[in-house]
C-alpha cells in the first residue's frame, strides 16, 4: 500500500530516463552478470513492480523459502563450520580430526584417498602412488575403528565425501556404531552418495550408470527406514562447477541428478515425505557477491516448487534446498597464495548473504598441497570473523528487497529452471550423462572462462592484472606427503587379512552377490561382510561382477 | 605440407579432475595440433602403448593427486623398455617446486606447476619441435589435414 505522498512508478520511471539522458548513462561502459547477461548501471522499484512478495519471495521458514528455509536463520544458530580433513592413515587422520575439533569445529567431514574412492584396496597395483595422498586410506573396518578411536559415534556427526563405495562407507559407519554399542538409530551424519555427478565431473565412478543408482537407492532406502538422523545424500554441484560448470549449470544439472534419485527411490515404493528432507547438497560459491547470493535464493525458491509441485510433497521440510557451501578451489590461485585467503573471505560472506546451512572452506594452500595445521586453522578463523565478528547474522536475509538482487533472483531463477526442461527433454540426468551432454556443456563452459582469463577479459589479481614483484613472495611451507604411509598401510590390510575368518568372508561374499543379483537392497549383506572384515576392494570386485564397469565417453 | 604435431594428453592414475587437461586439449588442438586424448585412469603401460600406437611427438601429462613422482618414473621406464626414445614428454599438475628436478632427472622434458600461464605448454612444444618445415626434415610423413 502506497502513502499518497510518495512517489509513483510512473514518476520514478520519468525520473530514471531524465537521470539517463542528463548523466549520460548510456555512454557507461557495459557490465554483464557471469551469465553474460547486461547488467543496468543502477536499480530501482521499476525492476521488481512486477514481483509478488508473498508468493515469490514471502518469509524465511515459509513458502516458498526464497528468503532462508528457517524462520530465524543464524540468530538461533550459526552455520556448520567444518574442514574437509583427510590424509594417510586413519591415525594420521584421526590426530588431524582431534585438533580441529579442539578448535570448534563441528563434527568431522572426511576427505578418502583415492584408492578408497575408487573402491580399491591399497595393495592394488592401481593404488600404489595414491595411498593417503588426498584423504586417507580406509581398506577395512579396521582403520575406521582406528579413525574414530576416542570419538564415540553418538557424540560427532559425520560427512562423507564418497559416491561409487558410498554403500560400504554407510555399511562400516553402522558396523562401527554397533561395536561401538551406538544404535544405528542413533547415528547421524551425510553420505554424498551421488554417483551421478562422479560421471559428469571428477571421474570416480566405477559400476555402470543405472546399477549405480539403484545401489545409491539402496542406502536412501536403508537410512530412511533404519536411521532417522542420517542424510543419506549429499548432492554434489561442487564436482560439477570445479569441473568448469557456469553457476547456472551447476543448480540446473545438479537438480537433474536430484530429479533422478528422487524418481528411483518413488520407484522403490517410498514416500516423497518419508525421504524429501533427507535431501541435501553441496554447492560451490564463486566470489560474485551479490550473484551467487541470488542464486541461492533462487535456488530455494525453485527447488521448493519442485518438490511440492513436481513430486507433490506435502511437508514442508520436504521442500527445503539445504545446502553446504565452498568456495571453489578453482576460485584460488598458486600465484601470491596468501590472496585466496581474500578471496576466500568474500566467497563465505556469498555464502552467508546466500543462506548456507553449513561451509566447508579451502585452506590457501588449496593450489598446491592438502592444508597444513595452520592453513586449516586460518580457514576455520575467516568464518568463526565472519560469523561473529561483522554483523552479519543479525538479520536474515539481508539482501531480499534489493533491487538488484531480487531482479538477479528472478533472471538466474529461470536460467536454473531451462536447464532442467533441457535435460527433462533428453530423457533425464542418466541419459544425459550416457549421452556425455552435460560433460560437453561443462568442457565448453571451462574452455571459455579459460580464454577469457588468459585474454585478460576476467580480471584476476596478482595474475592477469597488476602483477607485482613476484620474487618477493614469502616461501610457503607445504603439507608433506609421508612417505611411509603406504607400508604402514599395507601392514594393517595384511595383518587384516591374516587375523580374520576368511571362510566368513568368502560366505558373506558370496550372499552380497547373490543380494545383488536379487536386486534386494544389498546394504545388509554390506553390513555383514564389513563385520567380517572383507575389504573395500573385495566387496566393490564382487559387485562389479553383477553391475558391470562404466565406459566413459571421452568428451574434449 | 608434413603432417601437424601429434599430442598425447593423458589422464594418469585414479585422478580424474580433467577440467584442465582438457582445456589443454583444446588449446592444443586450436594451436593446429591433433590432439587424442585418453580419458581417465589410464596406467602408465597404456599411456606408453597408446603414444606408440597412436606415434604421437608429445606426451601430455596430467596429474592433480600429487602421484606424479611414481606415475612418470613408470612411464619414462615403459618408453625406455620399448626403446622408444623419440616422444616429449611433459607434465602439469599438483607438483611442488621441489619435485620438478626428480622429474626432470627422470627425462621429463617440461613441468607446469600451479601457475602456470595457459599456454606455457604449447609455446613449449613449438618451440623443441619447430614448424611443420622442421618436421619434414625429420622425415615424419603424414595426411597433413
Amino acid at each position: 500500500m502506497m502513502e499518497e505522498n510518495m512517489s509513483s512508478l510512473k514518476e520514478i520511471e520519468e525520473a530514471l530516463q531524465s537521470w539517463y539522458k542528463r548523466r549520460g548513462i548510456d555512454s557507461v561502459p557495459p557490465a554483464y552478470t557471469e551469465l553474460g547477461h547486461p547488467v543496468k548501471v543502477v536499480y530501482t522499484p521499476l525492476d521488481i513492480a512486477h514481483i509478488d512478495y508473498m508468493e515469490k519471495i514471502g518469509l524465511p521458514g515459509e513458502y516458498p523459502f526464497t528468503r532462508g528455509v528457517y524462520p530465524a536463520m543464524y540468530r538461533i544458530r550459526p552455520w556448520a563450520m567444518r574442514l574437509y580433513a583427510g590424509f594417510g592413515t586413519a591415525e594420521d587422520t584421526n590426530k588431524r580430526w582431534k585438533f580441529l575439533l579442539e578448535r570448534g569445529n563441528n563434527g568431522v567431514a572426511c576427505a578418502f584417498d583415492l584408492p578408497t574412492q575408487m573402491g580399491l584396496d591399497s595393495d592394488d597395483p592401481l593404488a600404489e602412488d595414491e595411498v593417503g595422498r588426498v584423504g586417507l586410506a580406509v581398506d577395512t573396518l579396521a582403520d575406521m575403528e582406528i579413525l574414530y578411536d576416542g570419538l564415540p559415534l553418538d557424540r560427532i556427526t559425520s560427512s562423507f565425501n564418497i559416491n561409487a563405495p558410498a554403500a560400504i562407507i554407510l555399511a562400516m559407519y553402522v558396523a562401527l556404531g554397533q561395536k561401538q554399542g551406538v544404535p544405528t538409530t542413533k547415528l547421524s551424519g551425510t553420505l554424498s552418495n551421488d554417483i551421478l555427478c562422479e560421471y559428469v565431473a571428477r571421474g570416480m565412478w566405477v559400476f555402470e550408470a543405472a546399477p549405480a543408482l539403484k545401489l545409491a537407492t539402496d542406502v536412501v532406502e536403508f537410512c530412511t527406514r533404519y536411521m532417522p538422523k542420517f542424510y543419506p545424500f549429499n548432492i554434489r554441484g561442487i564436482l560439477l562447477r570445479e569441473a568448469g560448470a557456469s553457476m547456472v549449470q551447476e543448480a540446473g544439472f545438479t537438480f537433474s541428478n536430484a530429479i533422478a534419485y528422487i524418481e528411483s527411490a518413488l520407484a522403490r515404493g517410498l514416500g516423497i515425505d518419508e525421504f524429501g528432507r533427507r535431501i541435501s547438497f553441496f554447492m560451490a560459491t564463486g566470489i560474485q557477491i551479490f550473484e551467487e547470493a541470488a542464486r541461492y535464493r533462487a535456488a530455494r525458491r525453485l527447488w521448493a516448487r519442485i518438490m511440492k509441485e513436481r513430486f507433490g510433497a506435502k511437508d514442508p521440510e520436504s521442500m527445503l534446498f539445504r545446502f553446504t557451501g565452498s568456495v571453489g578451489g578453482s576460485v584460488y590461485r598458486a600465484q601470491e597464495p596468501e590472496n585466496n585467503l581474500i578471496r576466500g573471505a568474500y566467497g563465505v560472506l556469498a555464502n552467508v548473504l546466500g543462506g548456507v546451512q553449513g561451509m566447508l572452506h579451502p585452506a590457501l594452500d588449496e593450489p598446491f598441497a592438502i592444508p597444513t595445521e595452520e592453513t586449516a586453522r586460518l580457514a576455520l578463523r575467516t568464518q568463526q570473523i565472519c560469523a561473529y565478528e561483522t554483523g552479519v547474522m543479525k538479520t536474515v536475509d539481508p539482501l531480499g528487497g534489493s533491487y538488484y538482487v531480487e531482479a538477479l533472483t528472478d533472471q538466474i531463477e529461470a536460467e536454473i529452471q531451462k536447464i532442467i526442461q533441457t535435460i527433462d527433454d533428453m530423457g533425464g540426468a542418466v541419459s544425459a550423462i550416457e549421452q556425455g551432454y552435460m560433460q560437453k556443456c561443462i568442457a565448453d563452459e571451462a574452455y571459455r572462462v579459460a580464454l577469457e582469463e588468459k585474454n585478460g577479459t576476467r580480471l584476476i589479481v596478482g595474475v592477469n592484472c597488476f602483477r607485482g614483484d613476484q620474487k618477493t613472495e614469502r616461501k610457503m611451507q607445504f603439507h608433506r606427503f609421508d612417505p611411509s604411509v603406504l607400508e604402514r598401510q599395507l601392514e594393517r590390510l595384511n595383518r587384516v587379512r591374516r587375523t580374520r575368518d576368511n571362510r566368513a568372508v568368502s560366505r558373506s561374499l558370496k550372499r552380497l552377490k547373490k543380494d545383488a543379483q536379487d536386486g534386494v537392497n544389498i546394504l545388509p549383506a554390506l553390513i555383514e561382510a564389513v563385520k567380517e572384515y572383507a575389504s573395500i576392494g573385495e566387496i566393490m570386485a564382487t559387485l562389479k561382477e553383477v553391475f558391470g564397469t562404466f565406459k566413459e565417453p571421452v568428451v574434449i | 605440407m608434413g603432417r601437424k604435431i601429434r599430442v598425447l594428453m593423458a589422464k594418469a592414475g585414479l585422478d580424474g579432475h580433467d577440467r584442465g587437461a582438457k582445456v589443454i586439449a583444446r588449446l592444443f588442438r586450436d594451436a593446429g595440433m591433433e590432439v587424442i586424448y585418453t580419458g581417465l585412469h589410464q596406467t602408465p603401460d597404456q599411456i606408453v602403448r597408446t603414444a606408440i600406437q597412436e606415434d604421437v611427438d608429445v606426451i601430455a601429462l596430467s596429474i592433480l593427486s600429487g602421484a606424479h613422482i611414481g606415475i612418470c618414473r613408470k612411464i619414462m621406464q615403459g618408453l625406455r623398455e620399448a626403446n622408444v626414445t623419440d616422444k616429449l614428454v611433459i607434465v602439469g599438475g599438483t607438483i611442488l617446486e621441489e619435485d620438478i628436478s626428480v622429474l626432470k632427472e627422470m627425462g621429463i622434458a617440461q613441468v607446469f606447476p600451479p601457475g602456470s600461464p595457459l599456454d606455457a605448454g604449447i609455446k613449449f612444444v613449438q618451440e623443441r619441435l619447430g614448424d611443420v618445415t622442421n618436421r619434414q626434415e625429420k622425415g615424419v610423413s603424414g595426411d597433413g589435414f
